[in-house]
């Protein structure tokens, strides 16, 4: 085969994944890009470019940085949570202890439900009364509390729900991890007299790091990404104190049929996944060790 | 499953019609489902009844979800210029469809003087959301309003009168306080009365509102009356009833579970919905009854619901064809049978007249409340570029709720925004 026919079947074998990612990924965002800067078309009158106009109003526009502070708290919060919560589940299910894998699966099982599904069922536990949660802080004494309907609680309320979905997720990466390493350093750390801690923190944890980079990234994006509980359980209410940066974009775009400034909160979305990528993958991947 | 097996099988029929199907009209028909019940057996029966009866035309009903997710898949497919050719949408994005020029007023149609008589049967209380500007845009269909739920029980054990619901704003407050219990701990095992403010306040808002007789916003939509002195003294009786009187839950109450706390006996009287009336009939395991929200200076609740629109860039015979599914649906023995299957009120006066629903109202008189509240009901809070200035709305109210602001700081920063927003429309 000559050097053209083969880069031709190159590119042919590339073309259907080619095809789907321009389609549904590159086009949307170009165009979004190119939206952000026109009007939004209303009726008889046709978009027109107004240049940085959709920019200086999401300055202006104190619902989008509740949103943005809102969603920086809610990511500082469920992803470290949600690593160490799965680290934890994944070595405790990892060593040979009875009902290993009644345990595994319950711990994996928030992760097939569906969000909206989930979303419902912790609406009662939060309800003000009868509800789970507080039922437990009435028998204990404590105050009951309306979770989703006071607002400032409504914020941490659906980034508990979202850090009990995930954990499960991370455990089965971590699981998977934690069963190639193997046995001998285990049993040489018991010979040498080291202590769990001490194990998990030296031999452990380094060598994990690679699939610590894969959740943290997955953590990240979910972090944006997750939003489907919020229509469920508080609409972003009470007053935006749960309003996350997508479920804001969304109601700009589907309820107020705003679509240019729809598009610069796109963008901006973009602009942050990116740049968060990108600095994970150069920073930590050189702190990583890879086998 | 069973969703695919009817979707297999609509397109197998589709195929095994199409040999005679060239001079059939075809409609498509967008509906959401928002109250419990079996509400897409009924309309695919509704259509597939239409269908037997006018063979030249085909109305394919299409689930579509919510209400917000209908109206976001209708529009959606309007702006790639192939919308449906009607669909069931909220009565209030009326405003939101004109502006978008997606729907056609219902009066191009109406032609005969049948039409016109069929036109004027509706309850004048829900063609208020649907005329602007004199002309009709959408046909009621299922359409609801806020009623009062209370609890026989709860009323007997507080020593009052199981029978007699409180009927103005004092009356509220009094028995309220009565029906509000605490254990030794001080803590509260039933609440007097519980209206809820997640997701939509601003529709049970308009149940104080109302009664205190003011109005939010005018009839072409374009101003609002938030920081009417009316409006901030309605806001600031609902924080009372949690704040001053303690007898309402604080915070903001969940609506999706305000019907299980009042089946839970947590709340002895609630306002919500009247399509919650067949589930809390169902699942009660109290007598209850239903009232009209209490008065203050008048009585008055809003009207809600979905309106039936018919699209403009459907072919005009497709249109006339919506339009005659349209009036079929709302014919007075289907409006009856539609009400008793799914608790929404029946559209015209005409329907209570029939036999079957005189005969449901003596069996059943709580659900004719409905219907005797629609003298004094008001339009539902509607106005242009509606889901924006509802949300303001909202997030005043909540505000307010949860004691981040008071009643005239929530409600004169909401008109500030407001008037931003609506100052395009004037």
């Amino acid at each position: 085969m000559t050097t053209t026919a083969r880069h031709i079947q190159a590119y042919l074998l590339l073309l259907p994944a080619f095809v789907l990612l321009v389609s549904f990924t590159h086009f949307p965002a170009v165009a979004s890009l190119i939206e952000s800067f026109l009007s939004t078309p209303k009726g008889s009158r046709p978009a027109r470019f107004v240049g940085l106009e959709n920019y200086r109003i999401m300055i202006e526009d104190p619902v989008f940085w509740q949103a943005m502070s809102n969603n920086f708290w809610f990511a500082a919060i469920t992803i470290p949570a949600s690593i160490a919560i799965s680290i934890s589940m994944a070595i405790w299910v990892n060593d040979k202890i009875a009902g290993k894998q009644f345990l595994r699966m319950s711990y994996f099982l928030p992760t097939v439900m569906p969000m909206i599904a989930v979303a419902n069922i912790w609406i009662f536990f939060y309800t003000p009364d009868y509800g789970l949660i507080n039922q437990v802080l009435q028998a204990l004494g404590f105050p009951g509390q309306n979770f989703l309907g006071d607002s400032s609680l409504a914020l941490w309320s659906i980034t508990v729900v979202a850090i009990w979905k995930e954990a499960g997720f991370f455990m089965i990466f971590y699981l998977a991890a934690l069963q190639t390493l193997s046995p001998s350093y285990r049993e040489a750390a018991q010979i040498e007299g080291a202590s769990k801690w001490y194990y998990f923190r030296k031999i452990q944890w380094p060598l994990l790091m690679p699939t610590t980079v894969f959740v943290l990234v997955n953590a990240l994006i979910n972090a944006f990404r997750m939003v489907d509980h919020i229509f469920v359980m508080t609409n972003g209410g009470p007053n935006n104190a749960s309003t996350l940066l997508l479920f804001y974009l969304y109601e700009v775009g589907f309820k107020y049929w705003d679509r240019g400034y729809a598009s610069a909160l796109t963008i901006v979305l973009l602009l942050i996944l990116a740049v968060i990528g990108l600095l994970q993958f150069f920073l930590l991947d050189k702190r990583t060790h890879y086998k | 499953m069973k969703k695919l097996i009817g979707a297999i099988s609509l397109v197998t029929a589709g195929l095994g019609l199409q040999a005679n199907a060239l001079a059939q009209t075809e409609v498509t028909f967008y509906f959401p489902v928002a109250v419990g019940g079996p509400i897409t057996k009924i309309i695919d029966g509704y259509a597939a009844d239409f269908n037997k009866e006018n063979p030249d035309i085909k109305v394919t009903p299409v689930y579509a979800g919510t209400y917000q997710e209908t109206i976001v898949k209708a529009l959606t497919a309007n702006k790639s210029g192939k919308p449906p050719t009607a669909a069931i949408l909220l009565s209030t994005d009326t405003f939101t469809l004109i502006d978008e020029d997606a729907v056609v007023p219902i009066d191009n149609f109406v032609k005969s003087e049948e039409d016109k008589k069929w036109l004027n049967s509706f309850f004048p209380a829900f063609m208020e959301n649907s005329q602007i500007d004199g002309k009709t845009w959408g046909i009621p269909f299922q359409r609801s309003t806020v009623v009062m739920y209370w609890n026989k029980k709860a009323f007997k054990e507080a020593g009052l009168d199981p029978e007699k619901a409180p009927s103005t704003w004092l009356e509220l407050v009094e028995m309220g306080q009565k029906l509000t219990k605490r254990d030794a701990n001080g803590n509260v095992t039933q609440w007097g009365i519980q209206v809820p403010s997640s997701g939509f306040p601003y529709w049970l808002f308009q149940c104080f509102t109302t009664p205190n007789d003011v109005i939010l916003a005018n009839s072409e939509g374009n101003k609002v009356t938030f920081d009417n002195v009316k409006v901030i003294e309605a806001l600031q009786f609902w924080m009372d009833l949690s704040q001053k009187f303690k007898i309402h839950p604080p915070g903001v109450v969940q609506w999706g579970t305000t019907p299980r706390d009042f089946m839970e006996g947590k709340a002895a009287i609630i306002w919500t919905t009247t399509g919650n009336l067949t589930n809390i009939r169902n699942n009660a395991p109290f007598e209850f009854g239903v009232a009209m929200i209490p008065a203050n200076l008048r009585p008055g609740s809003p009207t809600g619901g979905g309106n039936f629109y018919i699209f403009k860039k459907a072919a005009q015979k497709e249109q006339e064809a919506a339009f005659m599914f349209a009036k079929w649906l709302t014919q007075p023995e289907r409006a009856a049978q539609w009400s008793i299957d799914t608790g929404y009120v029946a559209v015209s006066p005409a329907a209570y007249e029939t036999e079957r629903l005189k005969k449901y109202g003596q069996e059943f008189p709580q659900a004719l409340v409905a219907r005797d509240q629609l003298k004094y009901a008001v339009a539902e809070f509607s106005t242009h570029d509606n889901q924006r200035v509802t949300k303001v709305l909202n997030d005043g109210l909540q505000a307010a709720l949860t004691g981040a602001k008071t009643a005239a700081q929530a409600m004169k920063d909401a008109q500030v925004e407001a008037d931003r927003i609506l100052r395009d429309y004037r």
